[in-house]
């Protein structure tokens, strides 16, 4: 298998590898693919309440380099967006930023695919605390 | 391991790419410690031609040029003269006469020959096939095409040490079957079949046993007779001979088997094989077979010395290690495992200076994990984890020691980026888990 510099870069350095307290209501957590289908990953996102920005991001994964490069990248994509902005993040624009081959391009979905899922379970928070917070009074 | 091989003729940008890869892979030289890298441990994909087979090959490329077949000139005769010794040479590696060797291009038409040319010479007797669910595609698709022609063949299953239930072999032979094929060693795991009990249940039931020896010949004892092998495959590349050229064994006397010929022509190799004689091949099978013969007792020894070394270290440097298949029924220098949470192709690229073969399904171009790993009842996580060492004649205790410590330490690496490692950590179960891809 051939790799592109850049995925070689991101295999050798990982940037923003970790994790963040999945039990803070700041954190979206996105868990997606299988151990099965040769794929995890993982990436968390910390957002400010008040401006709506992704504050920090991290990420581990189970999968080939170009799984770990698509997850590492992702995490540096999202950093300093909002979530609005986030979730315009494509699996294309991944694809050609670290010159996938077809092969690997559904390393690249995953890696959009737990954008989402980080920014959802994030929502998912705050929709479910805000009624909380009202019958509390 | 997994080598889906598909040899398609590469566009230019294919060929560039390859070429920038190959003087990556040329660029990382010695290591610290004075070894020579990239190291060389895929020896069940194919081991370095001995300096000895070369050297007695050479001359029959130009002095010895003559073709075998020619009988009315020294050229023919130098050149069939080249080919018997070979031919004495398998024979006595494998306990057979001469007569019962057939030189052929390789294994896979070996076994090619062997289930067709069998299948086609007893039709009238039966149309039923058996073979294993483990065994190599040049076997395995070669019984997918005589279903098609109407034979039956069961592919039956291997237990979790990766061998077949004799019990059940047993019970699965029939009026109609013809012939059994078995492999002697497994090309991904290493398991070594039971094929003296194999071959004593097929002779009792009058059924051809066929075996794949590729792996096993030069590696571990073979004898056609006290093993009851009627019709075995040989190659010349697994043995640190050259690539193109194999054999196949076909017995003579009891019972006397026949097979009928899938390539017609000149009638070379008794109107089994026609064609040409691959005399410098030849005489390179020969030599390596000679060599294996001399030095069998010594390097099994050794390799599986350092095969025991490697998995050692590596098993004393990280937890949740798992080897796949019978350890005590293996080729001395396989070595194939898993490293749970950590995904195969992501560990090759870690420990690039290496040469070794990953059951990952990213390795292969079907994007399944090794099919021989999963007969086993290894779960796909786990298929998805491992690798395969194939320690051979030309590698070092340094080397071994140097593969260990990239492997633990990569292993490790990626570990901390996994986080199915973090979870298991976590005490969470992982086989309970909803996973969204699922």
């Amino acid at each position: 298998m051939a790799y592109s510099d850049k995925v070689l870069d991101h295999y050798s350095n990982p940037r923003n590898v970790g994790s963040l307290d999945k039990s803070s209501q700041e954190v979206g957590t996105g868990l997606v693919g299988a151990p099965e289908c040769g794929d995890v990953m993982k990436l968390q996102i910390k957002v400010n309440p008040q401006t709506n920005i992704i504050e920090d991001a991290k990420f581990k994964t189970f999968g080939c380099g170009s799984a770990i490069a698509s997850s590492s990248l992702a995490t540096e994509w999202v950093k300093g967006k909002t979530v609005d902005e986030a979730l315009q993040i494509k699996n294309t624009e991944i694809v050609k930023e670290l010159s996938l081959p077809p092969v690997k391009i559904h390393c690249s979905v995953l890696a959009e695919d737990a954008i989402r899922a980080a920014i959802h379970d994030w929502k998912k928070k705050q929709d479910v605390s805000k009624p909380a917070t009202v019958e509390a009074r | 391991m997994s080598t889906d091989v598909k040899s398609i003729p590469l566009g230019e940008e294919k060929l560039q790419q390859r070429k920038s890869e190959r003087q990556k892979f040329e660029q990382q030289t010695t290591s610290a410690n004075g070894i020579k890298l990239p190291i060389y441990m895929d020896n069940h994909a194919t081991t370095p031609m001995d300096p000895r087979v070369l050297e007695e090959m050479l001359p029959y490329f130009m002095e010895k040029f003559g073709n075998a077949a020619s009988r009315n000139h020294s050229f023919g005769w130098v050149g069939e003269e080249g080919v018997e010794t070979a031919r004495e040479r398998v024979a006595k590696l494998i306990g057979a006469t001469t007569k019962e060797i057939i030189f052929t291009s390789g294994a896979t038409e070996s076994d090619n020959l062997a289930i067709k040319g069998v299948a086609e010479m007893y039709k009238e007797k039966g149309n039923h096939i058996i073979t294993a669910v483990t065994e190599h595609k040049a076997v395995l698709d070669t019984c997918k095409r005589l279903e098609k022609y109407g034979y039956r063949v069961t592919y039956m299953p291997v237990q979790k040490d990766g061998l077949v239930d004799l019990d059940e072999l047993k019970r699965t032979l029939n009026d109609k079957t013809i012939l059994v094929t078995i492999m002697a060693a497994n090309n991904e795991i290493g398991v070594l079949q039971p094929i003296a009990e194999i071959g004593k249940l097929c002779r009792e039931r009058g059924v051809i046993f066929h075996s794949d020896a590729t792996q096993a010949v030069g590696k571990i004892p073979i004898d056609v007779t006290k093993q009851n092998i009627d019709v075995m495959s040989i190659s010349a590349h697994k043995m640190y001979g050259p690539k193109g050229v194999g054999a196949l064994y076909v017995r003579r006397k009891n019972p006397r088997v026949q097979i009928s010929a899938i390539i017609d022509g000149g009638g070379h190799e008794r109107g089994m094989r026609s064609g040409t004689l691959n005399v410098p091949g030849i005489v390179g099978l020969g030599k390596a077979c000679a060599i294996c013969m001399e030095e069998m007792p010594k390097e099994s020894c050794h390799l599986a010395g350092m095969r025991n070394r490697l998995r050692d270290k590596i098993m004393g440097g990280l937890d949740e290690v798992y080897i796949n298949g019978s350890w005590e029924h293996r080729l001395p220098g396989n070595l194939n495992i898993s490293f749970a949470y950590v995904e195969g192709e992501s560990l090759l690229m870690g420990i690039n200076d290496i040469a070794v073969s990953s059951g990952s399904a990213c390795t292969s171009a079907t994007l399944e994990p090794s099919y021989v790993l999963k007969a086993l009842g290894t779960g796909d996580d786990l298929a998805h984890s491992s690798i395969r060492f194939g320690i051979g004649r030309f590698n070092t205790e340094a080397e071994v020691d140097y593969v260990a410590e990239r492997v633990v330490e990569t292993v490790s690496r990626l570990r901390e980026l996994s986080p199915l490692y973090e979870m298991a950590k976590e005490g969470v179960d992982l086989k309970n888990v909803k996973w969204a891809a699922e």
